[in-house]
């Protein structure tokens, strides 16, 4: 429908829209995070839910304890390498459409415990992430806006066509391989279906002098 | 509440090994688990609602803080401690610096130590309604404890952060005293914010400590006596609550602990409801710590000029330092062998001592119980599993 | 209380024990007591109970690695050169086995002193990795000991239950020791420095950049 028309309509009483920005609108306004917290970040995570910053504002109060009604995982800590098989585990119990908010260094890349040995460097190895909050740990207000901008981008999709939600679309996977453990280290160490290393140039980086108090 | 609401809880009954008829039911209650605040894991087999064996499971967050400091020098450690007891950032930079401070003999200027007194005891406070709030929330009480709670916690986050530019990773101690100066008008925040606080402490004792539930859910509930407390090695409000006396403020005067009156609250019957009790009347003691730190800190630098704190290496050596935090005993033992970087960095995690006596204390008692009991003990996994 | 008296009461009272103070340097002035394997459990049991002793809780245990070092010395030979015996100086290598060690901090609750710290030795790092569990002295040790184990591979004889404790099951390294190799997986580092850049370089140069 025009744009202008439905402005128009809209002024004289008249409420339009379309079914997929009603079947957006809705998923939009109830994400329903999964009760789970992994390390620091969860903390904060817990305190954005609580009186001060309220993230019921934005329809994502309901923390539900079981993977099966939830639409959200908020990846909230380090992963190690002993949790990284559950944390798949929950994302694959989690019922379709869903989404995964990789919140804190941590959760993205390994942060400050990169170097360590159990420590998985990026949940986004093994599983599909929507949305980065950077941070150590991050403000409630960014988890908030982490939130606004997953709502962004629901209410922009497309039901149809190349770009549409992944469980609209019957080739795409729901599920992901859950890695094992092996004698040193996981098994595999990364789900190549889901991420590959990005070639970068490495000479390039480590500019910038460490060592700032 | 109970153990079916484990998303990662399989189920195999299996026929019971001790010859009786009924079936032994083994739970795996976490490591997603909302009750276990963090990634910790309970083999629980149960005869009916009776728990007849517990096996903590640890590690899902063990992060390799140890091997890592191996590698950082002293001052890069740092804020890794802040990570430890992720709700506690501020003692656990005590208790490091201390532990380097006796390793390389580095004495704190007055107004540091003031400055840690302080912000140490309003980090006991936040620490202990945040952990009687998780308490009630396990408990059932969804929602407005744990919202006072934080409510609460939040205005001492709020002084953390004009203090230390962070709201929970403080990274605020140096060995030698203390990174930022109170800015202007702090104290004064500070005072009135502690000033206010018993009076929320009259308001969570009046909604809980006479409440008929919590009292029923409570009392006579996850009893740990005393000789197995001194046994297994548990420290600080847990121990307490079983009625040892032996709190490291008093035992071993650091810091300026001596200068300061203040009781130590000890509990009689050590089961859950004494270990709440206790936490509320160390909050009313820590109070008047702050009170009287307030009242008398004095003016000075806040660093030892001597100290360096890059290029720092001190003498080939070991030393143990050790603090009351809000947990119980925390430790850092390092070794030096004249490097840059200590050649051995241990943290000793009272989370971790705490729990071992999670299986004593569950024994007998009901599924349901196994969750008011563990938050009780007040671990954070960052800690337990390093 | 002093070292010094509670080695020679220690001596007194467990006969056959072999102990040595390990002095440390540094201002902490924190020396310790290093005890053999064969009479460990009694002269721990001996702390915890002689009455003025007292010391009931033992607070901190843990694991160090000290690797062999190559040791050089110059050492004279006899040998005979051009058909006459002369004295020259050669210099020696021998690699020294190393060892582990386990650290207990013992404190009293009911004295209130403390620490004295106790260290166990074991022969060398590669088999003759025993030691004498003190978890039945001390509860505490229990999950601390096993911690060692996980990580260091001390094998504590007499733990009631000694498995892995922080990584999983089937892991065969100990992670904690000076010569563990961690496994790679540096393939991406979107903002790498110092020590991680290090990794990324050997990573990318061994695998041709992928
Ligand atoms: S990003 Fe920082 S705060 Fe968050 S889990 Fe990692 S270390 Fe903790």
């Amino acid at each position: 429908m025009d744009e202008k028309l439905k402005v128009e309509l809209g002024k004289q009483g008249i409420f339009t829209t379309t079914l997929q920005e009603l079947y957006n609108w809705g998923r939009r306004n109830s994400l329903w995070p999964l009760n789970f917290g992994l390390a620091c970040c969860a903390i904060e995570m817990i305190a954005t839910t609580m009186a001060r910053y309220d993230l019921a504002r934005f329809g994502a109060e309901v923390f539900r304890p079981s993977p099966r009604q939830a639409d959200l995982m908020i990846v909230a800590g380090t992963i190690t390498k002993k949790m990284a098989p559950q944390v798949v585990r929950l994302y694959n119990q989690m019922a379709e459409p869903k989404y995964v908010i990789s919140m804190g260094a941590c959760a993205i890349s390994g942060g400050p415990f990169k170097q360590g040995y159990n420590v998985l460097k990026g949940i986004d190895r093994y599983i599909p992430v929507d949305v980065h909050i950077p941070g150590c740990p991050p403000r409630p207000e960014a988890l908030i806006d982490a939130f606004i901008t997953l709502q962004k981008q629901i209410d922009e999709q497309q039901l149809t066509g190349v770009g549409r939600p992944r469980h609209l679309d019957p080739d795409a996977p729901s599920e992901f391989i859950v890695p094992q453990f092996g004698p040193h280290d996981l098994e595999p160490p990364q789900n190549p279906d889901v991420w590959r290393p990005p070639l970068v140039n490495i000479s390039l980086a480590g500019k910038n002098e460490s060592g700032n108090d | 509440m109970s153990a079916t609401t484990a998303a990662t809880a399989h189920f195999t009954p299996k026929p019971s090994t001790d010859g009786g008829e009924g079936q032994l039911l083994e739970v795996s209650m976490g490591p997603q688990h909302p009750s276990t605040h963090g990634v910790f894991r309970m083999d629980v087999a149960l005869d009916g609602e009776r728990v007849v064996k517990l096996k903590p499971v640890f590690g899902y967050l063990h992060r390799n803080h140890e091997k890592i400091a191996e590698t950082e020098t002293y001052l890069g450690s740092m804020p890794y401690t802040d990570r430890l007891d992720y709700l506690c950032s501020i003692t656990n930079n005590w208790a490091y610096a201390l532990a380097v401070e006796k390793l390389a003999g580095i004495q704190v200027p007055e107004r540091a130590e003031y400055l840690r007194v302080i912000t140490g005891e309003l980090t006991r406070l936040q620490n202990h309604t945040s952990v009687i709030g998780f308490l009630l929330q396990d408990m059932g009480a969804s929602g407005t404890p744990l919202m006072y709670a934080f409510r609460e916690r939040e205005k001492v986050l709020d002084l953390f952060e004009s203090l230390t530019g962070s709201r929970m990773m403080c990274n605020y101690m140096r060995f030698g005293g203390c990174r930022a100066d109170m800015p202007a008008g702090w104290l004064q925040q500070a005072q009135k914010v502690v000033e206010a606080f018993p009076r929320f402490l009259d308001e969570f004792e009046r909604l809980l400590s006479g409440n008929e539930i919590l009292m029923a859910r409570t009392q006579g509930v996850g009893v740990l006596s005393k000789e197995l407390a001194v046994d297994a090695g548990i420290t600080g409000p847990m121990l307490r609550g079983s009625g040892v006396n032996y709190d490291i403020r008093k035992v071993d005067k650091y810091g300026i602990y001596e200068r300061f009156s203040f009781k130590v609250p000890l509990g009689e019957h050590g089961d859950v409801y004494d270990r709440y009790m206790v936490r509320l009347l160390e909050m009313r003691e820590s109070v008047k710590i702050l009170q009287q730190a307030m009242r008398d800190v004095p003016p000075g630098p806040i660093m030892d000029a001597k100290t360096k704190l890059r290029g720092f290496r001190p003498k080939a050596g070991e030393a143990y330092g050790r603090i009351e935090s809000p947990k119980g005993e925390l430790g850092f033992y390092l070794i030096s062998d004249g490097s840059p970087n200590p050649y051995r960095y241990r943290v000793r995690p009272p989370s971790l001592v705490n729990l071992t006596v999670l299986e004593d204390m569950c024994l007998g008692q009901n599924v349901a119980d196994i969750v008011v009991i563990l938050g009780s003990i007040d671990f954070i996994l960052g800690e337990v599993d390093r | 209380m002093n070292l010094e008296t509670i080695k020679s009461e220690i001596e007194a009272n467990v006969p056959g024990c072999r102990l040595e103070i390990v002095p440390n340097n540094s201002p902490s002035g924190q020396h310790s007591l290093l005890i053999d394997s064969e009479t460990a459990l009694t002269v721990a049991r001996f702390l915890r109970d002689a009455a003025h002793l007292r010391f009931d809780y033992c607070s901190n245990v843990t694991g160090i690695d000290w690797p062999g070092k190559e040791i050089s010395e110059k050492v004279k030979i006899k040998k005979i050169l051009d058909g006459v015996e002369q004295e020259v100086e050669e210099i020696q290598k021998t690699q020294s086995a190393g060892h582990l060690e386990a650290v207990y901090h013992l404190y009293s609750m009911e004295k209130k002193h403390g620490p004295v710290i106790l260290r166990m030795r074991t022969e060398d790092r590669a088999d003759r990795i025993h030691l004498p569990s003190l978890t039945p002295i001390w509860r505490s040790a229990e999950f601390q000991e096993r911690e060692i184990f996980d990580l260091y591979g001390i094998v504590f004889d007499g733990h009631p239950d000694l498995r892995r404790i922080l990584m999983w099951d089937g892991f065969e390294d100990h992670p904690m020791r000076r010569d563990y190799v961690e496994p790679d997986d540096y393939e991406y580092e979107p903002t790498p420095h110092d020590a991680v850049l290090q990794k990324a370089k050997q990573h990318l140069s061994e695998t041709g950049g992928r």
